[in-house]
């Protein structure tokens, strides 16, 4: 019992990291992003690939060139759709989680296909009890979230949030103001999605195994719902909204698992209808989140 | 490699117009929607696949042959279509166009697991008659066509007459393409935009239920039918020009060409990749897709 809530609280703090790397781009830039699962599962493949399967990086390495990779990808999806209206970046977001998928099922000699990778090294796992190594693991995870949640809350304070915040309400505002409105685009997406890399590496190292049919839309819908739940805009909303959605999750599966005489492929269509219908509900009544963004004001200098 | 190229060609161009004559329905349905309610609908995943489990409701369990079935696969997803739009995407298009992108893929998910619970994962064939192909002798190649294929692509381009028609001459049609071309103007016309909007969401996931049923003709169909097709329609819509229909058929017979052709020297399982790189050619060199965003 304790493993499994020590586990839930890893996946919490993962997909925390990943509703605030979603921030950045939705929340703080205004751009969309339904490709999130396909930046995760880059950021997991780069990371095993390179300290299992083709070279025995250390992990921080591995995790670092997950972290370069997703990054390069973001800012070449955004870059490449930045002149057009938001639309095209939702389809090519969503294709690209597509193709990654197709990728990682096909090249074979690559990336094992549908079997995926497996022994994937975590920290000290096999020198320590494995309770032992889901808390420490738990800890790394608390950690990163509180980095990057660090990182969040220094870039939506600074004047290049706001920036992105003129960019989300009004790009051609932010264009007539004279800012490079591009390149803050570009910027904005790569960090997102790296963020979201640097959680899907975290997850290969925990997890130990990674597969193509790990990473379907249903991911994002989670990290998307995550961020709507806690408050779109605000760091500590999404972390907080992943905390709920992990909850309502697992709780789901107790629930729906009580329903007498369904199947087991019932019982899973059940749990994801409920969560996909939640995310419908929540955007359509309480848009703003459990914790809505709040107006910040900075004092003028010299004002009383 | 040259001959061997040349012996292949004719067949891949014949698979390639056919899986492209296909392929606009969905397409023509994603993009008309596009172009009256401006969002990329991203349910149409899960309403071509219920689409195609209409159809196999009425063809299997009910003995109906395949065109009365298909009937069934335009009503049901068009019904869902104007349901949907009402109750979920209509009061979150005013949030914005993005807001009810996202809400689309939630949707799509729930509305797939609908069916999956009802049906399972289990794959489904639909009852057909069993058909010889037709082989031809063209000297230096042969072609092998499917009467099933045959049938599949008459049906669907009399289906895209028939749309061509309704937008052209019908009263209803010049409508939906007043609002597509300007809202605004549409408006102080005096014509009804919630009524477009339904007429757009009706016809729109209808066709697109078609297309999942032709799609599922050829092989079997599951849950995730329509899913693993929606590459290949974004793609047919976006290098057709977002929005524009005759764009749709263009942008589909290249897509559809494409995927075939790409056999030479992909690997088959890449065929829904080439969508992907289509895509982003097109963004490259012709942001606006091959006919531009003009609706009609």
């Amino acid at each position: 019992m304790q493993n499994y809530l020590v586990a839930m609280a890893v996946f919490a703090g993962l997909y925390g990291l990943m509703a605030l790397g979603l921030n950045v781009i939705w929340g703080m830039a205004g751009m969309i992003n339904l490709g999130l699962v396909g930046f995760m599962a880059v950021g997991a493949y780069t990371s095993a690939l390179l300290t299992v399967r083709h070279a025995t990086w250390p992990m921080p390495l591995g995790i670092l060139a997950a972290v370069i990779v997703t990054a390069t990808a973001g800012a070449l999806v955004a870059r490449l759709t930045a002149k057009m209206k938001g639309d095209y970046l939702a389809i090519v977001t969503l294709g690209f989680s597509e193709v990654v998928r197709i990728i990682a099922s096909n090249e074979i000699r690559f990336t094992n296909g549908t079997d995926g990778i497996s022994a994937i090294p975590g920290p000290w796992r096999g020198q320590v009890a494995p309770a032992t190594f889901n808390l420490i693991f738990l800890g790394i995870t608390a950690l990163a979230v509180l980095i990057v949640y660090l990182i969040c809350q220094r870039i939506r304070h600074s004047p290049y949030g706001r920036v992105l915040r003129a960019i989300r309400d009004d790009d051609q505002v932010a264009t007539v103001a004279g800012k490079p409105v591009l390149r803050f685009k570009t910027e904005a997406f790569a960090v997102g999605a790296a963020i979201t890399g640097f959680a899907g590496a975290l997850y290969g190292h925990y997890n130990a195994y990674i597969a193509p049919e790990g990473f379907v839309p249903l991911i994002t819908i989670y990290i998307v719902l995550a961020l709507t739940a806690g408050g779109t805009g605000t760091n500590a909303g999404a972390v907080i909204g992943a905390a709920l959605v992990v909850a309502f999750m697992e709780g789901t599966r107790f629930v729906v698992a009580g329903i007498p005489g369904l199947a087991a492929v019932q019982i899973a269509a059940v749990r994801e209808f409920l969560i996909a219908t939640l995310l419908i509900v929540l955007l359509r009544f309480r848009p703003q989140g459990l914790f809505p963004e709040r107006h910040i004001r900075h004092r003028l200098p010299g004002a009383p | 490699m040259l001959p061997h190229v040349i012996e292949e060609l004719p067949q891949l161009l014949v698979n390639g117009l056919v899986a492209g004559t296909i392929l606009a329905l969905p397409a023509i349905g994603f993009t008309a929607i596009y172009a009256v309610l401006r969002f990329p609908n991203f349910s149409i995943a899960s309403h071509a696949t219920m689409g195609a489990y209409a159809g196999y409701v009425a063809n299997v369990w009910f003995g109906l042959p395949v065109i009365p079935s298909l009937l069934l696969a335009f009503i049901i997803p068009a019904l869902s279509g104007v349901a949907c739009d009402e109750v979920v995407m209509k009061p979150l298009r005013r949030t914005g166009p993005l807001t009810a992108a996202i809400a689309a893929v939630a949707l799509t998910i729930a509305l797939e697991n609908v069916i999956r619970f009802f049906f399972g994962n289990d794959l489904r064939g639909y009852d057909l008659p069993v058909w010889r192909d037709w082989r031809f002798d063209l000297g230096f190649a042969f072609l092998r066509v499917g009467p099933q294929q045959v049938e599949n692509a008459a049906i669907s381009v009399a289906v895209m007459a028939a749309v061509f028609l309704f937008l052209a001459f019908t009263r209803t049609g010049k409508m939906m393409r007043a609002v597509a071309d300007n809202p605004m103007l549409a408006g102080i016309k005096g014509i009804n935009a919630d009524t477009v909007a339904r007429l757009g969401s009706f016809m729109g996931m209808g066709l697109v239920g078609v297309g999942g049923m032709l799609l599922g003709l050829d092989t079997s169909i599951d849950p995730l039918t329509g899913f693993r097709a929606v590459l290949s329609v974004f793609a047919a819509a976006v290098v057709g020009g977002l929005g524009s229909i005759p764009g749709a058929v263009v942008g589909a017979a290249v897509v559809g060409v494409g995927e075939e052709l790409s056999i030479l020297i992909l690997d088959a399982s890449y065929r829904t990749a080439v969508g992907f790189i289509a895509i982003l050619v097109v963004l490259i060199f012709r942001p606006r897709g091959i006919l531009g965003e003009r609706a009609f």
